[in-house]
């Protein structure tokens, strides 16, 4: 496929996701989804599928909404199979030649709707080859219910579930590696991303998605204000520090094929992008160095699998 | 010609989807429903249909899928029974408040505790709050007859519902009876093309469905939904007649069967409905005044319809194939009790809990009931307090 960023032209594009929304100041949900959206090519018809959530309560609330675009939202832990529903029909409806328009098919779910009570629901989605994208932007927490640990939740992280106290260190497990997962269902496209720079790495996946016959994933890193504990303007920085600390790798896998998108030159560590982040202050406190320690092992030990993985190693 | 064949209900229900050919069918199998989608599996493997079948991970997609697909603008079917709707729950209340006509072809089986595979009522009646429609059937040819109709009901622009066709499990979906099959060219003009007024996938009039709704709308959007409910009954009364002009088969909210100058009546629904009236047959012979109210709209409930059918009764046995476990009985008894006294019909009435499980229940007790019921009116209660049929010792 034919792949060309030109910054302004897609800054220029119509808006499929307009302002007016009441998601928080300095959320990432609404950047991965305007982002995402803006990938589609004018012109190019979509359905937007969305889980219960944040976005979907901010976004679609009677009688607004903030997509131009059809959108369904059924309930929390279906995104996969409601947007299964709608792809089906699609394909239903134009062999009966009832529909003549050419659609694209994305769904949003946040990690609750994702990794946890939507894990199912996706898993089927795609193992069936619905030609569909289903992105899943990670906050790390159940944000809208108020904080509450996922599996997605990096460990030690405080939440209103695992809060931080005389007996606790915060979460006790590391968190789930879904887009490994979602590679294991062999579909043509798995990728992980989050917003670096002018967005080339994220609007690139997006289009490669959405533009992939067949299903394809995209797991986007969405900082949460709110659950991470940061002033908003900060959340690019946030950012830029999980890439550059191997926290949150860049890669892709297509076709079966894992391919790492960035290699830092000096690997950062860990502490600086936790020290961002109110919900990793007590990692700080003294005496506390051995869970940082740990923390860092983890990241190394998962950055070198990864490494082997893109037989970078 | 109409054609007269031998086959089961799960069978008939199959040629029904045949002659329909919906658009789209996303279904998980279960027991004793499975055979449905695995007849639709073969009709398309044999492309004797054309609808697209979605072979989900478990019934709560199936109904997820039902409503993404239904919400594009397909017409949309799935099946289930028991557990598999249990699982549904929490979408099937999305699916009616989104106003989506999908169809369900429910196979009655009862809900686990302990994990049982047979007929029993309580899978649909508990989801009888959950907006959809409910139509059930005696017999195979009542549920053939029922599908046929289903689409023309919940699609009708004052309805705008789901809707369910329920029948027992193995009594009327795998035991095998006599049917009239309906020829397709009249049985497809009747069904019709599904033409929905707004669907995502319309040509440049992008939707969107399923929203959050503050205080200040829901309440309204319910309202809504419960016209809707309230209108059906017309709805489901105009389609039988239209029914009725293409086959010459006659049905109604409810079936009276001696029920005109009875004294002595039971309301029920489903397959017990056939020992019902052998047992009546039995006693109008011995000059008995007996007669059966059997219920075929549940949802939306004929209350009235019902408590004037009931007026001029002695006394009145409600039977549920289903436990309320509210300490007062069933929902069938919940509802015609409350339709009694609404509407001021003052018989003596006793909600019977019959068959749940797969109990049999068998033409003598249905009998013994009906003498009971004589002595219930003469002012002698025979009835349990809680009364069960043919519970053992």
């Amino acid at each position: 496929m034919e792949n060309k960023f030109d910054f302004r032209e897609m800054q220029a594009r119509e808006d499929r996701f307009v302002p007016g929304h009441r998601m928080c100041a300095g959320c990432g949900g609404p950047i991965a989804v305007r982002n995402v959206l803006k990938a589609l090519h004018p012109g190019d018809k979509a359905v937007i599928g969305n889980a219960t959530g944040c976005l979907e309560v901010s976004s679609f609330t009677y009688p607004y909404t903030s997509y131009t675009d059809s959108y369904i939202h059924t309930a929390f832990e279906n995104a996969g199979s409601t947007l299964s529903g709608v792809e089906t029909a699609y394909r239903a409806l134009k062999k009966k030649g009832k529909i003549t328009d050419d659609y694209k098919f994305i769904t949003f779910g946040g990690d609750g709707g994702t990794y946890d009570i939507g894990l199912q629901s996706l898993s089927g989605a795609m193992e069936r080859g619905h030609d569909m994208v289903y992105v899943c932007y990670d906050n790390g927490a159940y944000m809208n219910t108020g904080i509450q640990r996922s599996s997605a939740t990096p460990m030690y992280a405080d939440t209103t579930t695992t809060p931080v106290g005389s007996q606790s260190n915060g979460k006790p497990q590391t968190r789930k590696d879904l887009a490994a997962i979602m590679a294991a269902h062999n579909i043509p496209y798995v990728a992980q991303t989050t917003f670096i720079g002018n967005m080339k790495d994220l609007y690139d996946k997006s289009e490669k998605a959405i533009y992939t016959p067949g299903p394809a994933f995209l797991n986007i890193m969405a900082p949460c204000p709110r659950g991470w504990r940061y002033d908003a303007p900060e959340i690019i920085n946030i950012c830029k520090l999980a890439v550059e600390t191997c926290y949150w790798p860049l890669f892709e896998v297509i076709d079966g094929k894992w391919i790492l998108n960035y290699k830092p030159e000096k690997k950062v560590p860990l502490e600086e992008f936790l020290k961002t982040q109110g919900r990793f202050k007590h990692l700080f406190k003294p005496g506390n160095e051995y869970l940082i320690e740990a923390f860092q092992a983890e990241v190394d030990r998962r950055w070198d699998e990864l490494l082997v993985r893109c037989g970078e190693k | 010609m109409a054609k007269k064949e031998r086959m089961s209900g799960n069978e008939a229900v199959a040629y029904g989807i045949k002659q329909v050919n919906p658009d789209v069918m996303p279904a998980f199998p279960i027991t004793p429903s499975t055979e449905i989608p695995q007849f639709v599996s073969t009709m398309i493997a044999n492309g004797e249909i054309d609808t697209e079948f979605i072979p989900v991970e478990s019934e709560h997609s199936s109904m997820s899928a039902a409503m993404g697909s239904e919400a594009a603008g397909a017409r949309t079917l799935t099946a289930t029974s028991s557990a598999g709707l249990a699982f549904m729950w929490e979408v099937l209340y999305v699916a009616a408040s989104s106003r989506l006509p999908i169809c369900m072809t429910v196979v009655n089986r009862a809900l686990t505790g302990p994990l049982n595979i047979n007929a029993d009522h309580s899978d649909s009646m508990g989801a009888r709050d959950s907006g959809w429609l409910q139509i059930y059937a005696e017999t195979n040819q009542e549920v053939y007859d029922n599908f046929l109709q289903a689409y023309r009901i919940a699609e009708h622009p004052d309805v705008r519902l789901p809707i369910m066709i329920c029948q027992d499990g193995f009594i009327t979906s795998h035991a095998v009876q006599n049917i009239t099959l309906w020829d397709d060219e009249p049985i497809k003009q009747f069904v019709g093309e599904y033409n929905p007024e707004h669907y995502l996938l319309k040509h440049n009039e992008p939707m969107a469905v399923g929203p959050y709704a503050v205080s200040n709308y829901c309440m309204e959007a319910k309202r809504a939904q419960a016209e809707g409910m309230i209108k059906a009954k017309q709805v489901i009364l105009d389609v039988a007649k239209e029914f009725e002009e293409v086959t010459g088969q006659k049905y109604g909210l409810f079936e009276a069967y001696d029920l005109e100058d009875a004294e002595y009546a039971m309301v029920a629904i489903g397959s017990i409905c056939g020992g019902i009236k052998d047992a009546i047959d039995e006693l109008r012979e011995q000059g008995m005044k007996v007669g059966l109210l059997k219920i075929r709209v549940f949802r939306p409930f004929p209350a009235q319809e019902i408590a004037e059918a009931l007026r001029n009764c002695k006394a009145v046995a409600i039977l549920d194939r289903a436990e309320g476990y509210s300490s007062q009985g069933g929902p069938v008894g919940a509802d015609v009790r409350a339709a009694l006294c609404k509407y001021k019909v003052y018989a003596e009435n006793v909600n019977i809990l019959y068959g749940l499980s797969g109990r049999d229940t068998k033409v003598e007790e249905l009998v013994e009931v009906y003498h009971q019921l004589e002595q219930l009116a003469n002012g002698e209660n025979p009835f349990d307090e809680y009364p069960y049929l043919g519970l053992r010792g």
